[in-house]
Parts: structure tokens; sequence; C-alpha cells
């Protein structure tokens, strides 16, 4: 195999791995784990607002 | 340890290196405004090597870069991985290390440059002995980071830590690979590469010290101080796993756009080029991340600074990581290349994103580990945000004028092909520029001598007790 197929083998391997990788994202059954983690920066919040605690419903979080 | 430590944070090290990054901020950008003077009026240089413009400018892009970049993303990935992974920091001794290391390897620096002692690598210019305790520190930094990672209290890794923790070990990696080098005395090394090869590794380094350290490590603060300080969670948290893992696949490759039209092969150039291109993609897509998070939320710029330093960062970062892109362009690049306009871009970043992220961030994470309620005076942090704004506006309206300028200048000739102009006269022609640039570089350096008297009274209200209060975990 010459160099220049192993090169677009390697373009074509970054792609694939590229849309798996916003299909693995998008799936919509890791919404809840993502809402989550969107929420740690809040996870620590003692004499403040503390908008969004994990245990509250963080699934709407963002439209409140 | 007794109990009381082990249920608190580590802020001492956070307070450390955000009181210093005041410090190396007003040196760093003080030298800035002192170099910047010297190209307007070269009897600055007083004809003394130490004080030459050649020397003092790599100490300008050392302070700002790694004195003030440097602690800035030290304290912020320090607060910001406690209080996302819920636990204190991971490393005992190693944790105060890291701080007095680079405080040492910034001291070396200062007194190293002005001699003349270099590598002459771009942004890599300190001598081994230095690179050696660089990467000592380094190293410490991981384990600290990554240890404190792997001991969370919570199951996720939030994703500012994956920014802050891609930064980490691409840095080291980068470090370690350009600065590979034959020493052949305790002041003197050459670079292990040759020729065109070891332009492209520097270069390789060079692009990624602002793609990894300049950009991954400060889009780590992002993703905590934005969604912080808006009190709202990131735009899209899907959206900032492609920005991730996107962004460190691309960024990469971009090193060879710093070397068109050289003795690199046309191929290289090319995918450099392409490469680059490609980097707008997810430069915007973390840029439109952290805008979109104040969505339902603007009206908070009308009456918070700190927010609006955090906007006007990213606003910049849009900028610059567009003009980056076009800048790349082969045809594009030969006008602008070793003109003015390269110098302007890199301030936008510099200056728009870099220290207005950082300033934004350290507004609302000093008077947090000091055990305040806010900073002294909010007023005079909107002093602050107005004249860093009109400074970087200042500074790069002013080197793109004088970039395209010498760019046309340069590349014009005569009917016989002889040049129309000599380089003095484009030299001539620049000088209005300078004078504006060294005015935008006084209004930013202004704005920091402010935070730094506001983040003087903010720490003198402050109580010892007030430290041990705050540090405790909810």
């Amino acid at each position: 195999m010459d160099i220049g197929t192993l090169r677009g083998l390697g373009t074509l391997l970054v792609f694939v791995a590229f849309v798996g990788l916003v299909i693995w994202v998008y799936n919509g059954k890791r919404k809840k784990s993502f809402d989550e983690a969107a929420n740690l920066p809040f996870a620590d919040e003692p004499d403040e607002q503390a908008p969004k605690k994990p245990d509250e419903d963080v699934s709407r979080s963002k439209s409140e | 340890m007794n109990t009381a430590t082990s249920t608190a944070y580590n802020y001492k090290v956070v307070r450390q290196f955000a009181i210093m990054t005041v410090v190396w901020g007003i040196v760093g950008m003080g030298l800035g405004v002192f170099i910047a003077a010297q190209l307007a009026w070269p009897d600055l240089n007083f004809d003394l090597p130490w004080t030459s413009f050649g020397r003092l400018r790599p100490l300008h892009t050392n302070a700002v870069i790694f004195a003030f970049g440097g602690c800035a993303l030290f304290a912020t990935s320090y607060y910001a991985v406690q209080r996302t992974c819920q636990t204190r920091l991971f490393g005992g001794p190693l944790v105060a290390f890291t701080f007095w290391g680079w405080q040492l390897v910034i001291v070396l620096a200062a007194i190293t440059l002005p001699l003349g002692l270099t590598t002459s690598k771009e942004y890599a210019e300190l001598e081994w002995p230095i690179d050696i305790l660089i990467t000592v520190v380094w190293v410490a930094y991981a384990i600290v980071f990554f240890g404190t990672v792997a001991q969370r209290k919570v199951s996720h890794i939030y994703v500012g830590n994956w920014f802050f923790g891609g930064f980490i070990l691409t840095v080291a990696l980068l470090h370690v690979v350009n600065n590979l080098e034959i020493p052949v005395s305790a002041f003197k090394s050459y670079s292990l590469y040759a020729g065109a090869t070891d332009a492209m590794v520097q270069w390789w380094y060079g692009h990624n010290a602002v793609g990894f350290f300049l950009t991954a490590g400060f889009l780590g603060m992002m993703y905590y101080f934005v969604p912080k300080q808006a009190e709202r969670p990131v735009y899209s948290y899907r959206l900032s796993i492609v920005h991730f893992w996107a962004l460190i696949a691309v960024y990469i490759w971009a090193g060879p756009h710093h070397l068109h039209y050289t003795a690199l092969p046309d191929w290289a150039q090319s995918l450099g080029m392409v490469m680059s291109i490609i980097l707008l993609a997810p430069s915007w897509g973390g840029m439109i991340n952290g805008m979109m998070t104040l969505s339902g939320a603007w009206h908070k710029l009308r009456t918070d600074p700190i927010l609006r330093f955090l906007v006007v960062s990213l606003a910049f970062y849009g900028m610059s990581t567009f003009e980056g892109p076009m800048m790349a362009i082969k045809t594009v690049n030969a006008l602008s290349h070793y003109t003015d306009w390269t110098i302007g871009h890199v301030h936008a970043g510099a200056l728009g994103w870099v220290a207005m992220i950082s300033i934004g961030s350290l507004y609302h994470l000093i008077p947090k580990v000091f055990g305040r309620e806010q900073m002294h005076s909010i007023g005079l942090i909107n002093t602050h945000f107005w004249l860093a704004t009109v400074g970087t506006v200042l500074y790069i309206a002013s080197m793109w004028v004088n970039g395209i300028t010498q760019g046309l200048m340069w590349r014009a000739v005569n009917e016989d092909g002889t040049l129309t102009y000599s380089f003095v006269e484009a030299l001539e022609a620049s000088h209005p520029g300078f004078i504006v640039r060294w005015l935008g570089g006084v209004f930013f350096l202004t704005g920091m001598l402010l935070m730094a008297y506001n983040t003087w009274r903010t720490v003198r209200a402050a109580k010892p007790a007030e430290y041990e209060a705050a540090a405790q975990m909810a």
C-alpha cells in the first residue's frame, strides 16, 4: 500500500471518528447525564443562589 | 491532616497564583508598553545591550504568556477543578512546589533573557537548565490536577476540566519535543533538529503554544467562569464535547502556516493552510457556546462588568479565530506575513481574549478565595473594562493599518522590476501607528493598575478567619 493511500485512509478514519462522536453525543439517551454534568459548576454553592442543584429536575434547567 | 482541612478546599495556592497573576500582568504588560515606546522612540534602547528591544521583547512575551497567563491558568484550574470535583487538591507538598517552582522559572527568565542567554526559539527562548525545571514543575502540575480529578466525589468530569487536562498534557508534549537540545555549556545549547525540520518543530510548538496554552487552557476557564458568573449552565453541553475533540484534533496540524513560502515542503504548507481554515469551525463552535450561555440573561450585562469582561473576551476570541484562518491562506499571508498585521492579530487574541477572560475570571475568583462578598469596587471593574476594551481596539486597529501599509509598500515594484519603496520608507509610514499602539498599551496597562488597587483593597479588608470559612466545602 503506498503512502498516499495510507494518508487517505487516515483522513477517512478521522472523519468516521468525528461522525461517530457526533452520533454518540447527540444520542437522546445521554441527555440526562449531560444535564447533570453541565450543572457541576453549581454543585457547590453553600452561601448563595445555587441555581440548579443536580438533585432538582435538571433536564429543564436551562429553560427556567 | 486534621478533619478541618480535609473538608476544606486548598485556596491558599489559588490566592498565591491569583495575586501573582496581577503582579506579573503589570510587569509583562509594562514591558510591552516600554518596548512599544522603543519602536516609536528608539532612543529608549539607551544603547545598552540589556535594555535593547531584541532582549526585552522575549522577556515581554515570556512574562505575559507564561508568568501572567501561566499564573492565571494555575489559579483558575486549581480553583475550578476542586469545586467541580467536590474535593481538595491532590498532591500535598507538590501543590506548593508548583507555585514556588513556577515563580522560580519566571525569575530565572527575567535574569537570563536580558543577559542575552537564549535558545533563539520563539516562546521557547529559555536555556536548557530552565527547560528542565519547567518540565519538573509541569509534571508536578499534572500529578496535582489529574490526581484531583481521579479522587473526585462526583461521577462526571466537567468539560472545563477536559480542556484544562488537554492543555496540561499537550503543553508537556510540546515543551519536551521542541526543547530537545544538546548542551555545550551551562548556559548554551543547540537544537537537536536541523534546517527546515527545526523550523517545523519550532512552529508546531509555537502554534500549539497558542492552541493549547493560550486557547484550550483559557477555554477551560471560560467553561467554568462564564456559566458561574451568568448563573446558568453552559448553552449546550453536547456542543462542548464536540468542541473539545474537534479543537484538539485540528489545532495540532496548523503550525506550518507560520512557514508559508519558506524552505518547508509545499505539501506541508498547504496542509497547514487547510487545517487552519477548518479550525474556524471548532473555534466558533466554542465561542457560540460561550456567548449563548447568556441567552435569556443578556440583561445582566447592563449591571455586571465582570460578565462584560467575559463576553467581550469571547467576542475578541471569535474575531481573532476568524482573522487567523484568513491570514493562514497563502495569498493573504503573502501580504500579511512579517508585517505588523501579525502583531495585531496576536494581540487581538492576547489582550482581547486571553487577558480579558483571565481578568473577568479573577474578579469572580479573588473575592471568593479571600472570603469577601465581592471586589472592593464594582465601579473600578467597569472602568477597567472600558480601558481594556479601548486599549485593545486602539492596538489592533493601528496594527491593521500598519500591516497592510507595510505589506503593500514592500511588494510594490516599478515597471523595470525595482522596488518602489525602500525599507525605511515603510518604517517611516509606520511611525504614527507605532504611537497609537503604544497608547493602546498604556490604556490596557492603566486598567491593570486599577485592578491591582482594587485587589489590594479587597485583600486588605479580608480576615484570615474569613479565608478559612470560605474554603469549607458545602
